[in-house]
């Protein structure tokens, strides 16, 4: 369906960018991860600017594709570009985001004595590596539940 | 800044030098990925590697826009002699305590390098070194532990460290060699402070750790300015290995 472009304001792009998931934390929205840093809607078009969580983030590029398909609905060119105006940074992740994180199995990011075990609550974690499958995690395993676990890195 | 005023040659050199570190240590680390002597390690190593090639890309993605190079030939079409990484990459990957020492040196290096561009003039080179320094301490952290336990552990894991730092020593601080046309790079703002004040500042940032562990602070280089030329037969095979695939089909698109 082609939405008319009289219609295309910033709270529907917005809306629009909360139903694409990142390819890598497939339970986070790119809104929810915080990477959306500005939305232009104008006559020349929509214009997107992310903030890459990780410098070299190899998942950058299936982003924008994703961004990129998911607005061309619109019907308006689309223009997406990665900028490093601001840092990304882990608090930039939704209250929401954080919740679906958890669910996941995946500790939210924190202070270290914050972390706990995503499965059972447990405090009683240790770090096991500050790096993970990703850039963006570190692995920890729960003394009490005796699973291994992954946490999101603060940064 | 303007465009039209940017120092653009010796700020060519500054990025060019810091990407091919980044690039060069990064291939490097990634010699350990499946031979790394704990499982936790193949992965740090790993992510490591990963993260400092995707610092090169983003460095060689500056110089590109700078002079209109394609940041890919950068990458890989330079013959091994264009190379401008610091010396202490060239020495080849060696055992677990060489690594160990080489990126001890190499990252307490890369943190005072990138303390003096974080509030420089040009924007995007601040505000990538911004993000930059976010992973860094991830970085820092790992190596820090590592070399604090190889040099407080007795007997072989010292000894190994010992070799490795020696055989470092001419190079070790030859990431602060000083750059083609730097005073315009600090006339400009983009750079805090010469490459001879870096050096010292790196010296007294880790003159603690190194006091604490035992160890002796490393020499200054013999010949300053030849820091990031005359790359050795260790760096001349990792050229072949890290450009084998782009060689084998020259433009080929993926």
């Amino acid at each position: 369906m082609v939405i008319e472009a009289p219609g295309v304001d910033e709270v529907a792009v917005r809306a629009a960018l909360a139903q694409v998931m990142d390819p890598e934390l497939p339970v986070l929205s790119v809104v929810d991860l915080g990477i959306v840093h500005r939305v232009d809607v104008g006559p020349d078009g929509i214009e997107v600017s992310i903030l890459p969580t990780f410098v070299g983030c190899p998942a950058i590029d299936v982003i924008r594709a994703s961004i990129g398909a998911r607005l061309a609905a619109f019907g308006l060119p689309i223009r997406v570009e990665t900028t490093f105006e601001v840092p990304w940074t882990s608090d930039r992740i939704t209250p929401n985001g954080r919740a679906a994180l958890a669910v996941a199995g995946i500790a939210p990011p924190g202070p270290e004595s914050a972390v706990r075990c995503p499965m059972c609550a447990s405090a009683a974690v240790v770090r096991d590596s500050l790096f993970g499958p990703t850039q963006c995690r570190s692995l920890y395993y729960c003394r009490t539940c005796r699973q291994p676990f992954e946490v999101l890195k603060t940064i | 800044m303007s465009v039209a005023s940017l120092p653009t040659v010796a700020l060519g050199h500054l990025l060019g030098s810091m990407a091919d570190d980044e690039f060069v240590i990064g291939f490097s680390d990634s010699e350990w990925t499946g031979i790394a002597p704990l499982l936790e390690e193949d992965i740090a190593m790993s992510s490591l590697a990963q993260d400092e090639i995707g610092h090169a890309a983003a460095l060689y993605g500056l110089l590109g826009e700078l002079t209109g190079a394609d940041p890919d030939a950068l990458a890989y079409d330079r013959d091994p002699h264009e190379y401008r990484h610091a010396r202490l990459l060239d020495h080849g990957r060696g055992d677990w305590a060489m690594t160990i020492a080489r990126r001890y040196l190499y990252e307490t290096s890369d943190a005072t390098r990138l303390e003096a561009l974080i509030g420089g003039s040009w924007p995007p080179l601040a505000q990538l070194c911004a993000k930059l320094v976010r992973e860094e301490r991830y970085h820092l952290m790992h190596i820090d532990a590592w070399f604090a336990r190889l040099a407080g552990t007795g007997g072989e894991p010292r000894d190994r460290l010992l070799a490795a730092l020696d055989e470092l020593a001419p190079d070790a601080a030859t990431v602060f060699t000083p750059l083609p046309g730097e005073p315009a790079l600090i006339e400009a703002g983009i750079l805090a402070a010469p490459m001879v004040d870096l050096e010292a500042r790196w010296r007294a940032a880790i003159a603690p750790d190194l006091d604490a562990l035992g160890l002796a602070m490393p020499p200054s280089p013999e010949r300053p300015s030849r820091g990031r030329q005359d790359h050795g037969p260790a760096f001349a095979w990792l050229w072949d290995e890290f450009t084998m695939v782009r060689r084998s089909d020259p433009g080929a698109t993926w």
